[in-house]
């Protein structure tokens, strides 16, 4: 289940495609099938390293989907299949050979609703490193009490790590999920309309959460809503029927957008 | 409005409240007969129940006091056996036929189990006959919990299957997310937020066959004397009742309200049990 550092290192030497220098994530060419539906079209895309990437778009625009993309979590439905190439560290994640799970463990994923385990705080956060790491009591702790210290729980929780994750509210839960992800140390974090379900005060909480995170973690956050992606993202891409419209500094996408579409789209004239 | 429409509405009304009331006095009336009958068990039985009652194994007719203790342990092993048999293969076919089980199979499988869980105990009783207890020629407990497996798996199969299903889609893939594999997800993460369903849909199984007197008649057998070895014909709560019962003591039928009480309150605390200990936790009705 572990990945050894030197895999990577080799497979780095391999890389041929041309990259954005700070890309952490590079989209080449990705065609995605649900069945005989194509739902994204030639999209090509960097994600820059320590920088929050903000996905917006209609409804059905592919926006999701490229998330899904990203750690391969599409591989759980038959029927579904991406074409192109996703490097990541100059590694093509969709090439032969790549083990999903290693992948999953360097790639995180935040949900829409908050999806805590029927456990206790701690053996929620402790699952991620339990599966890909042995960890002595003490250093697990140290762990648990890290990620939970980034999520911004930890004070709210550190009294209570024993009692059960269902009990917190929707907004903690959501913090917990992000403790979780962290917690097995990725390098880039999905976060897929991660506030969509919470209440403005959590919602604030998180998006405050995500400018702490993108000094440690490559982001990438699908979003419906367009003040959120402002606030939080250093660059935004506008997705539209499956294809990439534009991608931008967020005040140059929101406030000078180059494509008719997007103009359209972030003014409120079509969603 | 014209006036027959008034009336077209006024019948309507009174259609409406006499099928309403109707449903309703038979409701109270289903709730009724089972309070009839948990007052009577209790009123006949409480006497006979004391402390001799739970510990001594029956006396011959004649020679007063008795119990059915060696009955109430028969019920434990027999049970418990069974349990161990059903709990495993009900929960893994229930695992497989929900997962992984291509969906023709899957079909098939839930057929056969619904199937059987209609067929009549008493087939199933003398199954376990021909199975465990001709070919050794003698009768034993084993046979008894082999039968009663029978009977349980398919209730655990299906409360397994439901309880799986109500496990969200979003938790698995946050398991999935996290790097774990097929397996990791199923036990780490999909089978701990099945457990209350599955725990309720056993103890519910527990219930049903603690009831059951029929695949008994030929597989424990039954015994008048303190028996731990199953491989031996044993004494069981649900066989002492009914051989209380036709038999033509007068004594002998107070033991027999004796045990139906004590029957009564097993089943009615296992059901309670898992009632309100998974209370919110499943929503399958079973």
């Amino acid at each position: 289940m572990q990945i050894a550092p030197s895999t990577r290192n080799e497979t780095m030497l391999e890389t041929t495609a041309p990259t954005d220098a700070e890309a952490g994530v590079s989209v080449r060419h990705l065609n995605f099938f649900y069945g005989s539906n194509q739902a994204l079209r030639d999209v090509s895309v960097d994600f820059r390293a320590r920088e929050v990437t903000a996905l917006i778009g209609p409804s059905g625009c592919g926006k999701s989907t490229l998330l899904r993309v990203l750690n391969r979590m599409y591989d759980l439905y038959p029927g579904q299949r991406a074409e192109g190439e996703v490097l990541i560290d100059g590694r093509n994640i969709l090439g032969p050979g790549v083990d999903a799970t290693s992948l999953r463990r360097d790639v995180g994923m935040v949900f829409q609703k908050p999806t805590p385990f029927p456990k206790s705080i701690y053996e929620n956060v402790a699952f991620g490193i339990r599966l890909h790491e042995k960890l002595g009591r003490a250093e697990l702790d140290e762990r648990v009490r890290w990620a939970l210290s980034r999520a911004a729980l930890w004070d709210e929780v550190r009294d209570r790590l024993n009692a059960s994750a269902l009990g917190l509210s929707g907004g903690q839960q959501q913090r917990l999920c992000i403790a979780r992800s962290i917690a097995v140390r990725p390098e880039v974090l999905l976060l897929d309309e991660p506030t969509s379900a919470l209440d403005p005060i959590s919602t604030l909480k998180v998006e405050e959460l995500i400018d702490e995170l993108k000094a440690d973690f490559t982001i990438v956050i699908v979003t419906h809503n367009m003040q959120q992606a402002a606030r939080c993202a250093d660059r935004v891409a506008f997705f539209y029927l499956g294809e990439l419209v534009e991608i931008a500094s967020a005040e140059d996408l929101f406030t000078r957008p180059r494509e008719k579409r997007t103009q359209e789209y972030v003014t409120g004239r079509f969603s | 409005m014209s006036g027959s429409a008034l009336s077209f509405a006024r019948r309507r009304r009174f259609g409406n409240y006499f099928w309403i009331g109707l449903s309703a006095l038979l409701s109270v009336g289903i709730a009724a007969i089972l309070l009839l009958i948990l007052v009577y068990v209790f009123y006949q039985g409480v006497t006979s129940i004391s402390w001799a009652f739970l510990t001594q194994v029956p006396h011959p007719v004649g020679v007063p006091g008795g119990g059915v203790g060696n009955g109430i342990l028969g019920s434990a092993v027999i049970i418990a056996i069974a349990t161990l048999i059903a709990l495993p293969v009900g929960v893994l076919t229930g695992i497989y036929l929900t997962l992984f089980a291509p969906p023709r199979l899957a079909g098939a499988l839930r057929f056969a189990a619904d199937v059987l869980a209609s067929v009549p105990s008493i087939a199933i009783g003398l199954f376990a006959y021909e199975v465990l207890v001709a070919p050794f020629h003698h009768f034993s407990a084993l046979s008894a919990s082999f039968a009663f497996s029978i009977l349980m798996m398919p209730l655990i199969i299906r409360t397994t299957e439901s309880a799986i299903r109500l496990v969200p889609t979003d938790m698995r893939e946050a398991a999935v997310a996290l790097g774990a594999t097929e397996l990791q997800t199923l036990f780490r993460c999909i089978l701990v937020a099945a457990r209350p369903g599955i725990m309720t849909g056993l103890i519910l199984a527990v219930a049903r066959v603690t009831g059951e007197t029929a695949p008994l008649l030929f597989t424990a057998f039954g015994s008048q004397f303190w028996v731990v070895n199953p491989n031996q014909p044993m004494a069981e709560l649900s066989l002492q009742i009914f051989t209380y019962a036709i038999s033509p003591y007068k004594v002998w039928h107070n033991q027999a309200w004796g045990g139906a009480l004590l029957l009564i309150m097993a089943v009615l605390t296992l059901s309670l049990t898992a009632r309100i200990a998974f209370r919110g936790k499943v929503t399958a009705n079973l």
